[in-house]
């Protein structure tokens, strides 16, 4: 099985141990280092410094309920901006990759590798500064979530668009053609036939790309922002700093997982339940 | 998992299709050419199916005959010849494609029922996407032509709850509820596990009945010789033979045909002469 079951070393080879026997010793030791290395780490924490400094009840009390109306709320607003227009984004871009027309495949291959390929973060500074400079006068409608959710946006619908196109192409070619067949157009059966099973068949990638969102929504805090804007990150950052403490951080990092963790539960659900059904 | 079908759908009196003056020959295939590549499947055919016939296309598998009738209603595209369905020509390149299909039924060896739908959805959805038919009429029209291939009870049903036989009977009222002037199976039964397949070639058979215009590919013998008008023999992309069931399949004229039907009918004693 393992390279050293080779073919000299017999039942109970060249060590005088068996396979069974090995592998008792191997998980052994690995157990034996995890506790020794959790118990050195206890050993020399200073409990006290730690609790003070990151599960400070009187800091993390001070937070409410502003990290929640405020924070919490801002990093859902951002996020849920951004989704919409990657989904509609997505979904315009991943038809046009499917098309037969050659400059909509193009443009649409185009916009996913350059998209793709950029750090978000430079997308953030380009809204932020880039569009104000290039366009003088002009705002992004929709304040700082029109900023935030554009930027997450043009990133999201190059993923999304990906994601989508997968989905579009996983439903079998039979359905496009019992659908023509009935007479519907193209564009008819696509939407009533085609999508719809797409969509079911993408909805676990599609969370999972929105729990990723919901933390680059974090980015935000590039753009320069007032203080009813701040999101989670942002938010947590600033009182961290204020406070001269990381309860406010420790806070922060909660009230994400708050958001992420039921959502992978969610998507994972979806996932089983897709796997019923088929 | 699935119970056997007690219903008889045969019994059913069907309606018939669509008064609209058909002309003589429903179907008109003449010189029709395909090939996908290099790869000529059809070489030529010739076939005619008058309105109210019915008219069964039996071969080899590899000879042509799924890719003739996806050339009926343009599935494939011919690469030569022409197909005139109910009077139009449907190669004509102005040509409404999708308002010549909508009087072509056609019926799927894979059924291909649209899973996110019900049984009632399924028959529903073009009915309001392409004839723009109300709800109510729409609902009315599904629920006919459910109960017509015997499947009123299942109407809520998704097609991963109903059996093979029982969604090939769904995609056939699919079809039905657009009034079809021509339907087209393309190896009905193929899919279907034996006991299943009686239910479905029951529903065939009622709907020869009423006159429907049918071309059939399929390898059920008993099927054709019961209810075709005429039988084609395909065999490396032509038609090879053509006539009365009687003629074709019990007294065929050609050495092919003859090869072939002796291993359909008699597949037993074909692989011991194989083996030799």
């Amino acid at each position: 099985m393992t390279a050293e079951a080779e073919p000299e070393a017999g039942p109970a080879g060249a060590g005088g141990l068996s396979r069974r026997r090995r592998r008792q010793v191997s998980l052994g030791g690995q157990y034996g280092l995890f506790a020794a290395v959790v118990v050195l780490v206890a050993a020399f924490a200073d409990w006290g410094k730690l609790r003070v400094n990151f599960a400070n009840w009187d800091v993390a009390k001070s937070l409410f309920p502003d990290i929640i109306t405020i924070g919490l709320r801002n990093t859902a607003v951002y996020t849920a901006v951004g989704f919409g227009i990657g989904l509609a984004g997505g979904l315009v871009v991943a038809l046009m990759r499917l098309s037969s027309v050659p400059p909509y495949r193009w443009f649409a291959t185009v916009y996913i590798e350059v998209f793709r390929g950029l750090p978000l973060l430079l997308i953030f500074i380009f809204v932020g500064v880039g569009v104000p400079l290039a366009f003088p006068g002009t705002n992004v409608p929709g304040g700082a979530a029109g900023q935030a959710g554009l930027a997450l946006g043009l990133a999201a619908t190059a993923y999304l668009a990906e994601t989508i196109r997968a989905g579009i192409e996983a439903v079998p070619r039979g359905q496009m053609e019992a659908a023509r067949s009935l007479g519907m157009s193209y564009p008819t059966a696509m939407r009533s036939i085609v999508i719809p099973q797409a969509f079911r068949i993408v909805i676990p990638p599609l969370t999972n790309q929105l729990v990723l969102l919901c933390k680059d929504s974090s980015l935000v805090l590039f753009l320069g922002i007032t203080l009813e804007q701040r999101e989670l990150t942002k938010f947590g950052r600033d009182l961290a700093g204020d406070e001269g403490n990381t309860t406010p951080i420790i806070v922060a990092g909660i009230c994400y997982l708050l958001i992420t963790i039921p959502l992978s539960l969610l998507a994972r659900r979806l996932e089983a339940r897709q796997r019923e059904a088929r | 998992m699935t119970k056997p079908d007690k219903t008889k759908p045969d019994k059913t009196k069907l309606d018939s299709a669509p008064q609209d003056d058909v002309p003589v020959s429903a179907i008109d295939i003449s010189g029709l050419r395909k090939a996908f590549g290099a790869n000529e499947v059809l070489r030529g055919i010739d076939l005619r199916v008058g309105a109210g016939e019915v008219v069964c296309v039996i071969g080899p598998s590899g000879s042509g005959k799924s890719t003739l009738l996806r050339c009926v209603n343009l599935l494939e595209e011919p690469s030569a010849g022409t197909v005139r369905v109910a009077g139009a020509e449907i190669t004509d390149p102005d040509v409404d494609i999708d308002a010549v299909r909508r009087r072509i039924g056609m019926v799927f060896q894979s059924f291909n029922l649209f899973p996110h739908l019900t049984a009632v959805g399924n028959v529903e959805i073009a009915q309001r996407k392409v004839l723009r038919r109300g709800r109510a009429e729409a609902r009315r029209v599904a629920l006919e032509n459910l109960e017509r291939v015997g499947l009123a009870d299942k109407v809520g049903a998704y097609p991963a709850q109903l059996s093979g036989g029982q969604r090939q009977r769904v995609a056939i009222a699919r079809a039905l509820a657009m009034g079809p002037s021509v339907m087209l199976f393309d190896e009905p039964t193929s899919a279907l596990d034996p006991e299943l397949v009686g239910d479905v070639l029951g529903v065939m058979r009622g709907l020869a009945e009423t006159g429907m215009t049918m071309l059939v590919v399929t390898h059920e013998m008993g099927f054709a010789r019961e209810v075709a008008d005429r039988v084609a023999f395909m065999d490396g992309g032509l038609v090879v033979e053509e006539g009365p069931p009687a003629r074709v399949i019990d007294d065929p004229s050609h050495e092919r045909t003859r090869t072939f039907l002796s291993r359909v009918l008699d597949p037993a004693a074909a692989r011991v002469g194989e083996g030799e």
